[in-house]
């Protein structure tokens, strides 16, 4: 990387882990409010 | 305690009779009476219109004391200081805008009285620019002085405060009317109100400082300016939206 | 031409599984386009004859900056749909956008932070681009601070909705003030990008890398979404089916 590797590296590394962070948080939230749906339904279906 | 406000709000309502001016229950004469009561319930409290001022002079003490007491410093630091102060103070005093309003039940009579909402929170924000912002501007050349500022400079001080604090008070109503009721608040209007208030803090400091070092300011005052009139024509309409949304 | 495909839209079952049925399809794209934009960007561009190989960096400092405008832009025509015609999606999709954008912020900040180091010496310049990607940060943290202190999701949806909008508008003003403001006090080195026209060689990975990453939003903003829609959609009948799969 011609000197530059002590920044070009880090640099694609933070890149990339923000994606990574990305899918992991989105899965995250969706698994996150498909458990409350569920929980609602279920604490419906008990009352009703 | 807003003993005046059952009187008011009965004449905002369109087509009462009153003995003004301004045709009785147009916008206009409902926006006047608004304006007039903001100021009349301040001048109950003189105490709470000193609070913004005493702490802008509390923050201008702030520099000298923290960094140097020399004139020749203090005087390249000045427009800085001068409108970090001013824009915090402007901030710490947002927090009265809507509040006696918002709690006493007087906003939601506003948001239900069918007069135009965004006149009503025109006059509400001029209001409060005369009880906060245009103190302000006017003290401000004392705190220069003492910065050493030279005389000559001090209309280009209070000229862009003026311009720069009307803008502040209108963007700040904004985020002032979207953070009703919401608990604790101060912070958060500050992280809302703040960078979209940035741009007046750049040309206004950019005013003062060609102000002081003796050069022509026309340019950023004109700037300054633009954003003054593009507040006072957008920004009643967003916070009368955002009152709007706080209350339902 | 029929408008049907589009008041679909306004309906959360029918959004939930097109979302769904959409997400392979934007994120296996993103994934082949980012994956060719890197090989392209490390290995097939040539270094720059001024900065050598640490112009690489500008294959990610640039998509991710290009991202948090473009996500902020699309969060606040979400928002402005959702205030003007009550569309519950619309506002899920806003509140998608914001955590994504403001973490592409961040990449762009770091990225940029770190492409400043062997350009101009230090960690941080207030050059304009910077000093207003790092604005636009606190408009985005600004946005989603007001979210989380209003209890009521109707009424966090509108205020923020709100929010966006007068934030967009002031973008451009915030923008032009800075690069004014940085005008007048020119640092000597200003930090430039290789002018005038990019060679191909360094265009195209460029392109490609704009194209994965605005493909890699799409993916995970219809992820985000479909929680969003579930969260609003409290107890409706649809969500039934949908969540004891």
């Amino acid at each position: 990387m011609g000197g530059y590797a002590a920044f070009v590296w880090p640099a694609y590394a933070v890149t990339f882990a923000v994606i990574g962070l990305n899918v992991y948080w989105a899965q995250r939230a969706l698994a996150r409010a498909r458990r409350d749906a569920q929980r609602r339904l279920a604490a419906r279906g008990e009352a009703a | 305690m807003s003993g005046s406000a059952p009187a008011v709000l009965a004449t905002l309502a369109p087509g009462a009779a009153a003995a003004h001016s301004a045709a009785p229950g147009s916008a206009l004469h409902a926006a006047r009476l608004c304006l007039l009561r903001d100021l009349k319930l301040a001048f109950r409290r003189p105490a709470q219109l000193l609070q913004p001022l005493a702490f802008f002079a509390l923050i201008a003490l702030l520099f000298p004391l923290a960094i140097s007491p020399e004139l020749a410093r203090l005087r390249e630091l000045a427009p800085g200081v001068l409108w970090v102060a001013a824009l915090l103070a402007s901030l710490l005093a947002l927090e009265f805008l809507f509040r006696d309003d918002g709690h006493d039940g007087t906003l939601e009579q506003y948001v239900l009285s069918g007069q135009s909402l965004t006149g009503l929170m025109f006059a509400k924000t001029l209001a409060h620019w005369l009880l906060t912002g245009l103190p302000l501007s006017l003290m401000a050349p004392l705190a220069a002085l003492s910065f050493g500022v030279p005389v000559t400079a001090l209309s280009g001080i209070v000229l862009p405060l003026i311009v720069g604090t009307v803008a502040l008070s209108l963007i700040g109503a904004i985020g002032a009317a979207l953070t009703l009721g919401i608990k604790r608040s101060g912070v958060l209007l500050s992280l809302l109100t703040l960078p979209l208030s940035l741009p007046v803090l750049i040309f206004g400091a950019q005013a003062t400082q060609l102000a002081v070092s003796g050069s022509s300011w026309r340019a950023p005052l004109e700037l300054l300016a633009a954003l003054a009139v593009l507040a006072v024509t957008l920004a009643p309409l967003a916070a009368a939206a955002a009152v709007r949304i706080s209350l339902e | 031409m029929t408008w049907t495909w589009f008041h679909r839209l306004a309906s959360p079952p029918h959004v939930y599984a097109l979302a769904a049925r959409l997400t392979p399809w934007f994120a296996w794209s993103a994934g082949v386009c980012i994956g060719v934009a890197l090989y392209g960007a490390l290995l097939l561009a040539p270094p720059d004859y001024q900065q050598g190989d640490g112009v690489r960096i500008m294959y990610v400092h640039v998509p991710s900056a290009w991202m948090s405008l473009m996500v902020y832009t699309t969060m606040a025509s979400a928002a402005a749909v959702g205030l003007i015609w009550r569309m519950k999606v619309a506002h899920a999709a806003a509140a998608s956008c914001a955590p994504i954008g403001a973490s592409f912020t961040v990449a762009a900040l770091v990225t940029g932070s770190l492409w400043g180091k062997p350009m101009w010496g230090t960690y941080w310049e207030w050059d304009p681009r910077l000093t207003s990607e790092l604005i636009l940060l606190f408009l985005y943290l600004g946005y989603m601070g007001l979210r989380a202190a209003i209890d009521d999701p109707q009424r966090a949806d509108r205020a923020s909705a709100v929010l966006a909008i007068v934030g967009i508008v002031n973008v451009p003003i915030i923008h032009y003030s800075v690069v004014w403001w940085n005008s007048l006090h020119q640092a000597p080195s200003v930090m430039r990008l290789a002018k005038p026209a990019l060679p191909l060689s360094m265009l195209a990975p460029l392109l490609l890398m704009l194209l994965g990453f605005t493909l890699f939003f799409g993916a995970v903003l219809l992820v985000r979404l479909r929680g969003e829609v579930l969260n609003r959609e409290r107890t409706a009948s649809w969500i039934r089916e949908v969540v004891s799969a």
